[in-house]
């Protein structure tokens, strides 16, 4: 069968993939009594129909872009990174040992050394189950797992008996000094003579995404290390055949898959907790596999899919706070968007390829 | 020998009415039909691509044609599943065997037939019938052996006992000699005509013109999925045969000078390699390629072709071990470490066109742009990749090399065979090699595109550089090589030269034979097995 034109592949078969899983959705919705229209008109209040709601959607966005990226760079290169949980994780570690200890002049100073610091950490946690599958050939997928169970342990003692402040009771760091808290976006807007956003976590981190999102783009598409990472990732017998290490670019595509996990870092702990928490990437790194699924790889399919699961976020805390609908209906979506962008996908795409088939053909 | 070409009406043992099927916008069969009288072997011959392999794919009831009729022994029969081929008396042998390898050979021709839940009176049904097949057709083999341990020839027998122990009155064979050496295939041939005999009919799908002149009765030329002629084989030539495949003349020999041979290019002094499973592959080769020169290296294969083109192009499989020297132009190269690498073969002037072109010399997914540098994508300098340079660069290449169609955007896997390997020759030979490595040059290629791939590398050839050519095309070597070296089981059994060398003298040498041992009649294929099976029927 013919492949689909790109444009149906890149926008249309998403976008009807995440169509069927708000329809089953909404039966979920009816099925326990309650109104799917009335649900839906709650969550887009909630998450996009005030400046307060975007603020949060944009937050959790900027999140999702970070770890989206992160597995979408190791697809290239045909690994699948299930860590990106546990290098958020240790990215977060980064970000707090540098800005603690390190004395930033200016915030701006801060974002950068500790960004470094983060992405830094997040890339040494995928360093090793890159080099466990470049020279033993230990499946990426088990060990990417397993270093999340690690991660969050290896945070748990940092927490509990390092870096915890004396006479607290909170597995926490203490706070970061003033001098490394990002401006919000609220703040940015105010100095721009707006009220926008108040009292919500989204912040300056929102740029680096963006800015994430434009290099890993160059990455891909434009640099030759890029076109090794996609020639691998298609064919490793091709990738031989014209002098590509596969050692080298497993190991290059994990750093960067892990620093851009690490990475985020910047927005929860640096730009919205100002101090590490114990439960601080809240699922994101796993957020960043489904969001990596719908967007294609892309990165701006991945910045798209990172705000519709910032809206599903944002939009469910606030089904849970003015509807009976339980909170944990959000992770119902969430998987059934999952389940159709990512593993049902022929489902949508077969028929779609043969109604364009058909269509060429009374074109033709 | 009656003439088998005229045949009474209603004595077909199959008639194809106005077949047709599409997939997508490709006609891949339009409007056939054919018919073949009871008791003959028909050739079907024509390209890759023109249709055969989807005809017979309807036969056995993998595809429903889109219209038309298929009638067995005058009957008009709907096959929906391979159970009803089998019932209408149809057998298959598939070019790749659907064999179990640690299976016997008597429970791998029950498999699927048995005659109830408890095996051993099918077991013993089935060795009764086989003895009696084995008299019959000579078709002998040991039905104790496992699948695993016989050659490929034997192995091929036991997919035709298979189909004759279902009964099978139409037996059709797919490229059922890609795999043999050319006495295996005499041998399979003399099987063919004993069963036809016997009453049997015999359908042979194929591209090669010497078998349907050696083996048929009758031959169908298919070509874009169309018959453009059916005839009795004795009533036509290779040479018109190939016309009706192509739709115009083609040249079959390659029109080339005599040979000035130079300084060696490559000098090889006992090549080993054993690969991770302890298998030795390559025994000590010993060979020199001049300037100027093709160097033929036949053989079936499976005998070390494949890991002296991956060792020379410089990515040895997995954990290989080898020994011995290989000189580039009197300087070494390495063979492990640093340096040993396709990057670093490149950039010592060796070009490498690989035999799986689809799964090695191209990624399919990658525009004919992108692909057009694959490679040599870090010979230029900086992180950036010049795509605009690179689009112009591919835009002229596919003017030069005609490519089809002319749009450097298109992924590879949109273009033909025959265009993608052209992307691939050029990419080599533009880049101006003193050793050229070519495995498989017109693989899955359509004639036109041989005759432009064979004449550009004759042009290397007189620009001074070094060709291995390696092929299993026994023709494609006798035309187009300076001089022939055989391989068997990863030994040199000899060099000959194309102008006095025989296609008898040559298949000896491939089944690992001296020819001065053979004496009289044709030899017989050989037990013993090259080292690829062993691997390959390995769980």
């Amino acid at each position: 069968m013919e492949p689909l034109p790109r444009w149906a592949d890149m926008v249309l078969t998403p976008l009807i993939s995440v169509l069927l899983a708000f329809a089953i959705s909404a039966l979920v919705i009816l099925a326990i009594g309650e109104n799917p229209w009335e649900a839906l008109k709650v969550m887009v209040a909630g998450a996009l129909g005030s400046s307060y709601g975007w603020g949060f959607t944009l937050y959790y966005a900027t999140n999702f872009v970070f770890t989206g990226l992160a597995v979408s760079v190791a697809y290239h290169a045909g690994l699948f990174n299930i860590g990106g949980e546990g290098q958020a994780v240790l990215g977060g570690l980064g970000v707090a040992l540098a800005c603690l200890f390190i004395p930033w002049p200016h915030w701006s100073l801060a974002l950068i050394g500790a960004g470094a610091a983060g992405a830094l950490f997040g890339a040494a946690w995928a360093l090793i189950p890159a080099i466990l599958q470049a020279r033993r050939g230990s499946h990426i997928v088990i060990t990417t797992i397993m270093f999340n169970f690690i991660a969050a342990a290896l945070l748990n003692h940092m927490l509990v008996n390092v870096l915890r402040p004396t006479g607290s009771m909170d597995p926490a760091t203490r706070a970061f000094p003033p001098a490394t808290h990002l401006p919000t976006l609220s703040q940015m807007a105010a100095g721009l003579g707006l009220d926008w956003g108040r009292h919500t976590p989204a912040n300056v981190s929102l740029f680096v995404a963006v800015l994430a999102c434009v290099l890993v783009w160059l990455l891909i598409w434009r640099t030759r290390l890029g076109y090794e990472i996609r020639a691998f990732g298609k064919s490793e017998p091709a990738a031989l055949y014209a002098g590509i290490s596969p050692t080298r670019i497993t190991v290059l595509a994990m750093l960067i898959s892990g620093g851009l996990a690490g990475l985020m870092a910047v927005n929860n702990v640096m730009g919205e907790a100002e101090r590490l928490v114990l439960n601080a990437v809240e699922g994101a790194g796993f957020i960043g596999i489904a969001v990596a699924l719908m967007g294609r790889n892309h990165p701006l399919g991945v910045a798209l899919a990172a705000l519709l699961f910032g809206f599903l976020y944002q939009g469910g805390g606030t089904l849970a706070l003015f509807t009976q609908i339980p909170r944990e209906l959000i992770t119902v979506i969430q998987a059934l968007v999952i389940l159709f962008t990512g593993a049902l996908d022929n489902m949508v795409r077969m028929p779609l390829a043969r109604l364009f088939a058909l269509h060429r053909k009374r074109g033709a | 020998m009656p003439d088998r070409g005229a045949a009474p009406p209603g004595a077909y043992a199959i008639e194809l009415r106005g077949i047709c099927k599409s997939f997508g916008a490709v006609r891949a069969n339009h409007d056939i039909h054919m018919a073949v009288p009871r008791g003959t072997i028909h050739g079907i011959i024509g390209e890759n691509g023109a249709g055969k392999s989807t005809l017979m794919s309807i036969l056995y009831g993998f595809y429903r044609p889109d219209a038309g009729q298929v009638l067995i022994d005058g009957r008009a029969v709907a096959i929906t599943g391979s159970q009803d081929a089998i019932r209408a008396g149809i057998g298959m042998v598939f070019q790749h065997f659907k064999l179990v390898p640690n299976f016997t050979v008597l429970e791998n021709v029950i498999l699927g037939a048995e005659d109830g839940p408890l095996l051993r009176p099918s077991l013993s049904r089935a060795r009764a019938e086989l003895r009696r097949l084995a008299t019959e057709y000579g078709l002998q083999v040991d039905p104790d052996t496992p699948v695993q341990d016989l050659s490929v020839g034997h192995r091929q027998r036991v997919e035709i006992l298979k189909a004759l122990y279902r009964r099978a009155n139409i037996l059709i064979l797919d490229e059922p000699t890609g795999v043999l050496t050319p006495p295996e295939a005499d041998h399979l041939f003399r099987i063919l005509r004993g069963l036809r005999d016997e009453g049997k009919t015999i359908i042979l799908i194929t591209h090669k013109l010497r078998e349907i002149m050696e083996a048929t009765d009758n031959v169908s030329v298919i070509r874009q999925g169309r018959v453009v002629a059916t005839m009795p084989t004795q009533a036509t030539t290779p040479e018109a045969l190939a016309e009706l495949m192509v739709g115009r003349k083609v040249l079959l020999n390659v029109d080339k000078r005599p040979a000035t041979p130079g300084s060696p290019v490559l000098e090889l002094r006992g090549l080993r390699m054993v690969d991770r499973d302890g298998v030795e592959r390559l025994r000590g080769i010993d060979l020199t390629i001049r300037r100027g020169e093709i160097l033929g290296l036949a053989g079936v294969s499976g005998n070390g072709q494949t890991q002296l083109l991956e060792i020379l192009g410089g990515f040895p499989r997995n954990g290989a071990r080898l020994s011995g020297e290989v000189l580039l132009n009197s300087q070494p190269l390495p063979l492990s470490g640093r340096g040993s690498d396709a990057g670093a073969r490149r950039r010592a002037g060796i070009g490498h066109v690989p035999e799986d072109r689809q799964s090695e010399g191209l990624i399919m997914d990658f525009t004919a742009w992108e692909n057009s540098v694959f490679g040599y994508h870090r010979q230029q300098r900086g992180a950036l990749m010049d795509s605009a340079a690179i689009r112009r660069d591919t835009a002229a290449r596919m003017e030069r090399f005609d490519i089809r169609p002319r749009d450097a955007l298109l992924p590879a896997r949109s273009f033909s065979g025959g265009n993608q390997q052209k992307q691939v020759i050029a990419r080599e030979i533009e880049r101006n090699p003193d050793l050229l490595l070519i495995g498989q040059p017109t693989r899955g290629v359509d004639i036109g595109a041989i005759e432009f791939i064979h004449k550009r590398i004759v042009e290397l050839r007189d620009a001074g550089k070094a060709i291995l050519l390696v092929s299993v095309e026994l023709d494609e070597i006798r035309a187009l090589s300076d001089r022939i070296a055989v391989i068997f089981d990863g030994r040199i059994m000899g060099e000959r030269d194309p102008a006095t060398t025989t296609a008898t003298d040559l298949g000896c040498l491939m089944a690992g034979m001296d020819p001065a041992d053979v004496t009289g009649a044709a030899p017989l294929p050989p037990e013993r097995k090259p080292a690829a099976d062993r691997a390959e029927a390995a769980p």
